[in-house]
């Protein structure tokens, strides 16, 4: 029972750190995701140049660990004279990964549109343009909704790395803290049940998303 | 170091993942319920917490944790349930028909298992595991946050003894090189995916 009082005096400061978690996920996800768009667009575009610029961007996005992207933001680009907050750093670096992520998923969503749907389109008379923004999109996108809801849990789990570029976050208070009194196996669990108790029931809820997609399919 | 650390975790999981499949998929509620919250538990919490927690939070007497086998410890015990669901996923694909089958023939209930339902279901979960372990290699750069003189760490070093321009090299050369070490893998994968599905319908 001491745990629980413990807990109770320092969730104020886990909170605000919890409070920056969620802005950085948050901003990773509304930033990304329309990048990831554009990205799953260009990779499958005709022009080599803005194909081959697209692979390359999620290539480096998806096979790099988001860690080394995260120092090569916020120790790397210093060198050349652009430096940023470690914040905004950790914003960025989340960006390029969910960007990276999402348009994967997103590409492969719209490639699950049946090719009979593009001849109607096109058979109507429908113009191009009008063929892939209001006929292929809605479809690809509602296939690839439980694949994004995965990647905005597994970008809120990484906003953890922040930590490593002292980003003021849930990690980092909870380092904080511990390094008072070093009781670190309680605050850490703390910090571990934090990230939990959003995580967890965001899984469910992307479950019962997918369960009732497959009904429908 | 960032190998070693990836295929002792590997390593660890592939085979603990075993019974926690069987759990996941138990038709005793309880075990089934316990596995489950097991699972969504080490994936709903980030590795990093889980490092520091062994690193700095275990300590029985004077035992504690060294780095190394701390991160081989928690990246082992993530994979575990990360590989869990991978492979209840792939029983679950395999046809029910298969069972029925197999129970029809008078097959034991461990032979149908074993026999019967992991083979298939391994062919089907085979490029997923692939995938998973390249996502590892990835992780496993997290364990440069608990001291552990992996590939990031050793970056992080060099960039701290040459704080000039040259310091941001080993960033973008150990990016190249994860994605560099991701191929064999991906690789593989597809040569012993492209074997299976000969050897079914040959």
């Amino acid at each position: 029972m001491t745990w629980l009082t413990e807990w109770t005096a320092y969730l104020p400061q886990m909170m605000s750190g919890l409070g920056v978690s969620l802005l950085i996920a948050a901003v990773s996800i509304v930033a990304g995701y329309p990048l990831g768009l554009v990205l799953s667009v260009m990779v499958s575009a005709k022009n080599l140049a803005s194909r081959t610029l697209a692979l390359a961007v999620v290539e480096i996005g998806r096979g790099a660990p988001a860690l080394v992207i995260l120092y090569l933001f916020y120790y790397g680009l210093p060198k050349f004279g652009i430096a940023f907050e470690s914040i905004t750093a950790a914003c960025l670096a989340l960006i390029w990964n969910s960007a990276a992520y999402s348009s994967e998923i997103m590409r492969a969503g719209i490639q699950s549109v049946d090719r009979g749907q593009l001849e109607a389109s096109s058979a109507l008379g429908l113009a191009q343009r009008h063929t892939f923004w209001r006929v292929i999109m809605p479809q690809g996108m509602r296939s690839a909704i439980p694949g994004l809801m995965g990647v905005a849990i597994q970008m809120f789990q990484g906003t953890s790395l922040a930590y490593a570029i002292a980003v003021p976050e849930l990690m980092k208070s909870a380092y904080n803290i511990g390094s008072q009194d070093f009781n670190y196996l309680q605050i850490f669990t703390l910090a571990g049940l934090c990230y939990a108790a959003i995580s967890m029931p965001a899984t469910w809820i992307t479950v019962f998303f997918e369960k009732r997609m497959a009904r429908h399919a | 170091m960032t190998i070693m650390l990836t295929l002792s975790a590997f390593a660890i999981g592939i085979v603990g993942a075993v019974p926690l499949a069987v759990g996941l998929s138990s038709s005793n509620m309880l075990v089934r319920l316990a596995s489950r919250l097991f699972v969504d538990l080490v994936r709903g919490v980030p590795i990093i917490v889980w490092l520091f927690l062994l690193k700095f939070g275990i300590q029985i007497g004077t035992f504690k944790f060294n780095p190394v086998a701390a991160a081989i410890v928690g990246l082992g015990v993530v994979s575990m349930a990360y590989l869990a669901e991978i492979y209840r996923g792939g029983l679950q694909a395999v046809p029910r028909g298969q069972g029925e089958a197999a129970h029809a023939l008078g097959l034991t209930r461990g032979t149908t298992f074993y026999g019967v339902m992991v083979p298939q279901a391994f062919r089907i979960v085979s490029p997923s595991i692939a995938t998973y372990l390249t996502g590892l290699l990835k992780d496993s750069s997290i364990a440069s946050t608990i001291i552990v003189a992996e590939m990031v760490f050793q970056s992080q070093s060099f960039a701290r003894q040459h704080p000039t321009v040259e310091g941001i090299l080993p960033y973008i050369l150990v990016g190249i090189l994860y994605i560099v070490l991701s191929l064999p893998v991906a690789y593989l994968s597809r040569r012993l995916d492209s074997r299976m599905r000969k050897a079914v319908y040959a």
